[in-house]
């Protein structure tokens, strides 16, 4: 570099190098101190002058209300109570306006081919853009839009109160322990938007070290894209054997329970990585504690449903579309006897059922790679001998074509397992590659996640199995 | 007849005046920023439930810090 | 030769501490008319737009929320060089009016860098329910710099800080922005450190506050410095604006 330049600029670096070491010869201590300090010390003086306080105890309403959300007792109560609610909410509130959408899709649907048997369209032309293309996108904008539309909105209202720091402030002590950054729960959360979002708000934590645990972990919280998978799941396998009145609850529950073993996970990768791949020590970090603030209720609704609403419709799209007519070419091509996607299934499947899982599942996983959200249509064309994705408007069917195909409650929870701890999406992926600039970190954070996943699931499997439990 | 504590040492409900920092570099940067200068009252808020970081108002803003910055600040307890 | 279809824009940048609504304040002014730049070898992203008052083009850069424009982070460098460097027509810092004390630190180091402030006291709503009253005139005669009074997200204030910040940046309001005095040691080392600096660089960057950072044995303000001295022995200053590629 230096040689390019040319004598003046030369002559110019030479003086601010002398300059610069002119000053640090007259630094002293404590000349930083008095310069902050006496920035300050205006600071003051002029409030002093121009603030009145009307009455001194209205300020610490926020310390007030830290001293029941953060206390001993209450603090991680009240923090799971909301978690719970939240996802409770979008449980019971997500039934009627996902089969609502579900109906007018197959209405639409009906219209569709109609028109399609008007101008002789031919067969596969109507398989390949109904079947495939519109099945695919109205399967992700029935079963996804409902829930993101009510957990996003709850979520916002949240964040926009301040208390997302406090989760940050009660949580530290672990994080600080796994070896990671106190800000990592911060981009955890942005996680349960979309995980490709909150790779690039790793970018608070300054430490390449502690910003690398929070990239290659971000994955354990499930996103926009697997929620309704574990929703879907925990309600028809888990919940139903509980009295109908607590089904929700139960369902809730078990949701819950997932996005804590995320967290332990989580907890527990970073814990591993900072003793081994990434040594080091948790860096000083200061975490401000806003004063909480009432958010505008309908503001923050209606911008929070629109910015998810847009977002999912974008990405069913854009990725389910095209997904759905690739899924719908392989299961309608054949060779010999079975069709692309059956000999891909055949040959999953041995390792698929070490998993407690079964050859179409895996395949969901991996050619859902590009989004989640594409992995139960994926699964459900691949079961329905037809090949086109099914028009899901009732529960129970819903679950008899699982139930068909052998599925117990262990192929439920493992498929949740699985979906919770697997490999980033494409988006994450991409992202991950662009913020680490690194194959190997990248590939890392693909590695790893598959690992778990498939310890955890076959040791599940495994243990189930041979308790005689299933 | 003021002797002088740690921050980590104070209890919460009491408020403590900076006497000085022993950090260096980027973090003593960062503490006078946000209002830990020499001089300065810092008051003692609440513990995390699990007992690290502490809540502390300085200059009317709340702040968390681990034991491992709060303990590096001393100052004197004033009076409850 | 082209000719220019429009004016160029104005620009203005948004400086403020984290948690003061500056982002909202951002939103309202641009609307939609915004995108994410993502600037070359930073860490850092800020949010861009653009707005349109009177007949005039602005654009916006929404710089990261920090509690200083000393080096000790990534955000804080880039807020530095943006209003060092890219020198803004108008600079809004935008100042929690709840918690107006700490907020003030921010101010008071951009006054030491620009003369072209704009403060907007935000939240007022908010500092309002909580009994806080603010002498707006008082402190904008104490600081030297027009004070605008705003609560971003009900979108009041935000006509009048448009106002005030085309008079600032087409020059009809003229500021005296309040400069702290250090002690006499402190003073005869900038003097003597001004001079220098002003021989390098001219008049083309604020030449105490840079002697204050040297005084403070900022290193990354000596590296920043070095990237902006002209490379083709050009005269001085020539080269000192945009060391970021601008968006359209």
């Amino acid at each position: 570099m230096e040689q390019t330049l040319n004598p003046l600029t030369q002559s110019k670096h030479k003086q601010l190098d002398s300059l610069f070491s002119e000053a640090e010869s007259m630094t002293e201590p404590s000349s930083r101190d008095e310069i902050v300090g006496q920035i300050f010390r205006a600071s003051k003086s002029i409030c002093d002058e121009v603030v009145h306080y009307q009455d001194r105890q209205k300020l610490h309403r926020s310390e007030k209300l830290d001293h029941i959300l953060t206390s001993r007792t209450w603090g991680f109560p009240i923090m799971l109570a909301m978690l719970g609610v939240i996802i409770w909410l979008t449980i019971a509130g997500a039934n009627v306006p996902s089969s609502m959408l579900a109906e007018t899709f197959g209405w639409l649907e009906g219209y569709i081919t109609l028109g399609f048997q008007a101008i002789h369209a031919p067969d596969w032309l109507h398989g390949l853009l109904v079947l495939g293309l519109y099945r695919g996108i109205s399967w992700v904008v029935s079963v996804m839009l409902p829930p993101m539309a009510i957990f996003f909105p709850a979520f916002a209202l949240l964040e926009n109160f301040g208390y997302l720091p406090r989760v940050a402030f009660n949580m530290d002590r672990l994080f600080k322990r796994s070896g990671g950054h106190g800000k990592q729960s911060l981009t955890m959360a942005m996680g349960f938007g979309c995980n490709a979002a909150a790779i690039m708000s790793t970018r608070i934590i300054e430490s390449p070290r502690e910003r690398m645990l929070a990239i290659l972990t971000n994955n354990f919280v499930p996103c926009n894209g697997r929620w309704p998978t574990l929703i879907l799941l925990s309600s028809l396998f888990m919940a139903a054997g509980v009295a109908s009145g607590l089904q929700t609850f139960a369902t809730a529950a078990i949701v819950m329970g997932m996005v804590l073993f995320g967290v332990v996970i989580t907890l527990l990768v970073s814990w591993i990585l900072s003793k081994t791949a990434l040594k080091g020590v948790p860096t000083h970090y200061t975490l401000e504690l806003p004063p909480y603030r009432r958010p505008k209720f309908w503001n923050t609704v209606i911008r929070a449903t629109l910015d998810k609403s847009l977002f999912t419709l974008k990405r069913a799209v854009i990725v389910a579309a095209p997904a759905g007519v690739i899924t719908w070419i392989l299961a309608n091509i054949f060779i010999g006897e079975l069709s692309i996607l059956e000999h891909i299934v055949a040959f999953l499947d041995p390792f698929a059922r070490a998993l407690g899982l079964d050859g179409f599942i895996l395949m969901a996983f991996i050619l859902g790679m590009p989004a989640n959200e594409i992995v139960l249509p994926i699964l459900m064309m691949g079961y329905l001998s037809t090949g086109a994705m099914t028009e899901v408007e009732d529960m129970a069917a819903l679950k008899q074509i699982f139930l068909d195909h052998g599925w117990t409650w262990l192929t439920a929870l493992n498929m949740m397992l699985f979906s919770l701890l697997h490999y980033p999406c494409g988006t994450t992926l991409i992202n991950i590659y662009k913020e680490t600039k690194s194959p190997k970190w990248t590939f890392l954070s693909f590695a790893i996640p598959t690992a778990m996943a498939i310890g955890v699931t076959f040791t599940v499997a495994q243990v189930a199995r041979g308790m005689g439990w299933v | 007849m003021n002797t002088e504590i740690p921050l980590s040492e104070a209890k919460p409900g009491q408020t403590l005046r900076i006497n000085r920092l022993e950090l260096d570099g980027t973090m003593r940067r960062r503490l006078l920023d946000l209002g830990f200068i020499p001089g300065a009252d810092v008051h003692i808020l609440r513990k995390s439930p699990l007992g690290d970081p502490v809540a502390l108002r300085v200059s009317n803003t709340t702040i968390a810090l681990r034991v491992e910055e709060s303990s590096r600040i001393f100052g004197e307890v004033l009076g409850e | 030769m082209k000719y220019p279809s429009k004016e160029m824009p104005y620009r203005i940048a948004l400086a403020g501490n984290p948690n003061t609504g500056k982002s909202t304040l951002f939103n309202t002014l641009t609307g939609l008319r915004q995108h994410t730049g993502n600037w070359p070898g930073k860490t850092v992203l800020c949010a861009e737009g653009e707005y349109r008052f009177q007949e005039k083009n602005y654009t916006v850069v929404d710089l990261p929320g920090t509690y200083s424009l000393y080096s000790n982070s990534a955000d804080e460098e880039v807020a530095r060089d943006y209003i060092l460097f890219e020198q803004p027509d108008v600079t809004i810092v935008v100042l929690d009016a709840t918690s107006l004390e700490r907020n003030l630190n921010l101010a008071l180091q951009v006054l030491e860098m620009s003369d072209r402030v704009v403060i907007c006291l935000n939240m007022i709503d908010e500092a309002i329910r909580k009994g806080i009253r603010i002498h707006d005139q008082k402190l904008s005669s104490k600081l030297g710099v027009p004070v605008v009074k705003t609560s971003a997200r009900d979108g009041k204030g935000i006509n009048e800080l448009k106002k005030i910040v085309t008079r600032v940046a087409e020059g009809r309001i003229q500021t005296r922005p309040y400069r702290i005095r250090y002690s006499e040691k402190i003073e005869e080392k900038i003097q003597s450190i001004q001079s220098q600096i002003e021989n390098i660089f001219g008049d083309q960057l604020p030449s105490r506050w840079i002697a204050l950072r040297l005084l403070d044995g900022e290193r990354s303000m000596l590296n920043a410095l070095k990237k902006r001295i002209p490379k083709e022995g050009a005269p001085d200053g020539a080269n000192l604006k945009s060391p970021y590629p601008v968006e359209a």
